[in-house]
């Protein structure tokens, strides 16, 4: 007999749905791994230029008392190129996959996600950069990781879920920096470079792979 | 045992429809052109099946304006959500039989 509902059919088309109306589902795994790449770069680069890597002593208060202006400029250009490549690259690849998908990349979901990303990462820059104002240095590595992995674990609500273990990831490591503090940089290269490597090789490996 | 097909409501036999249901389900509101998006259908089409869910009373519309366009954006009535969820409770007991 011909049956007119197809029931397994139906509740998948409901549940794809459901997930495309409200969540932003072309972030691609490429986009984690460049943006970790990027980040690995850029340690690299600063750590060329406070040579702190091998003493272990990445101590930021103490970088920023010794060698005076020059270095903060020099630190924070990097910081600044990093984080555009970082931006411009994990853009490119969620670009062509939303295109690919024939999902919008503008749309209401976006938005959503972008509110819920600016928030806390907004709020927690502000805070950091105020902090640092009043001399304050050393929490400055830990304070990036934990905020940047709150922004995430906000942020698995309106994309793929996979994201919140990315953030708790973030949340552990900026947490045990809180005792190391001399090894901001390290625990920043692992947090921002390693974790979204990761992460996006596993994301890729499970959405994207042909 | 009361057969579980009886509880499928014949309006969701569309999947456009059921598209529409469930992106409704899960967001407050969602306007003309993120459904026509979503699924992927003309205007014709579109307004055609929202007609047969607000004469329902599953779903209503809003009219609004985003500069001198209109902007007209949809969501799900209280009895739409009650039908929709017997709906899907009916579509899993169906699959929990078969196996």
């Amino acid at each position: 007999m011909d049956t007119p509902h197809q029931p397994l059919e139906d509740l998948q088309h409901i549940k794809k749905m459901m997930e495309r109306s409200s969540r932003f589902i072309s972030l691609s795994g490429l986009s984690g791994i460049a943006a970790g790449i990027c980040a690995l770069a850029g340690a690299w680069f600063a750590s060329q230029k406070i040579n702190c890597w091998v003493k272990g002593d990445c101590q930021l208060s103490l970088l920023m008392t010794s060698n005076g202006f020059e270095l903060i400029n020099d630190l924070f250009w990097i910081a600044t190129v990093t984080f555009l490549a970082a931006f411009v690259s994990a853009f490119v690849f969620t670009y062509l996959r939303s295109k690919k998908n024939g999902t919008p990349m503008f749309g209401s979901t976006t938005m959503r996600l972008f509110w819920n990303m600016v928030i806390p990462i907004g709020v927690g820059g502000i805070f950091l950069i105020r902090m640092m104002q009043l001399g304050e240095f050393q929490l400055v590595a830990p304070g990036c990781l934990i905020f940047y992995g709150l922004a995430l674990v906000n942020a698995s609500k309106y994309t793929l879920g996979e994201i919140r273990y990315l953030g708790y990831g973030q949340i552990v490591l900026g947490l045990f920096n809180l005792w190391w503090i001399g090894y901001g940089l390290q625990f920043w290269a692992m947090g921002f470079g390693i974790l979204h490597i990761v992460y996006g090789a596993m994301m890729w490996w499970k959405y994207e792979r042909k | 045992m009361k057969n579980p097909i009886e509880n499928l409501n014949k309006i969701f036999d569309s999947r456009i429809r059921l598209g529409i249901m469930s992106a409704l389900m899960v967001n407050d509101e969602v306007s003309f052109n993120e459904l026509k998006e979503l699924l992927d259908i003309t205007d014709g089409n579109l307004a055609s099946h929202l007609k047969t869910l607000e004469e329902s009373e599953f779903i209503k519309f809003q009219k609004g304006f985003i500069g001198r366009k209109t902007n007209t954006t949809y969501s799900i009535t209280k009895n739409g959500e009650k039908e929709f969820k017997l709906h899907l409770d009916a579509l899993t007991k169906m699959i929990g039989s078969v196996k």
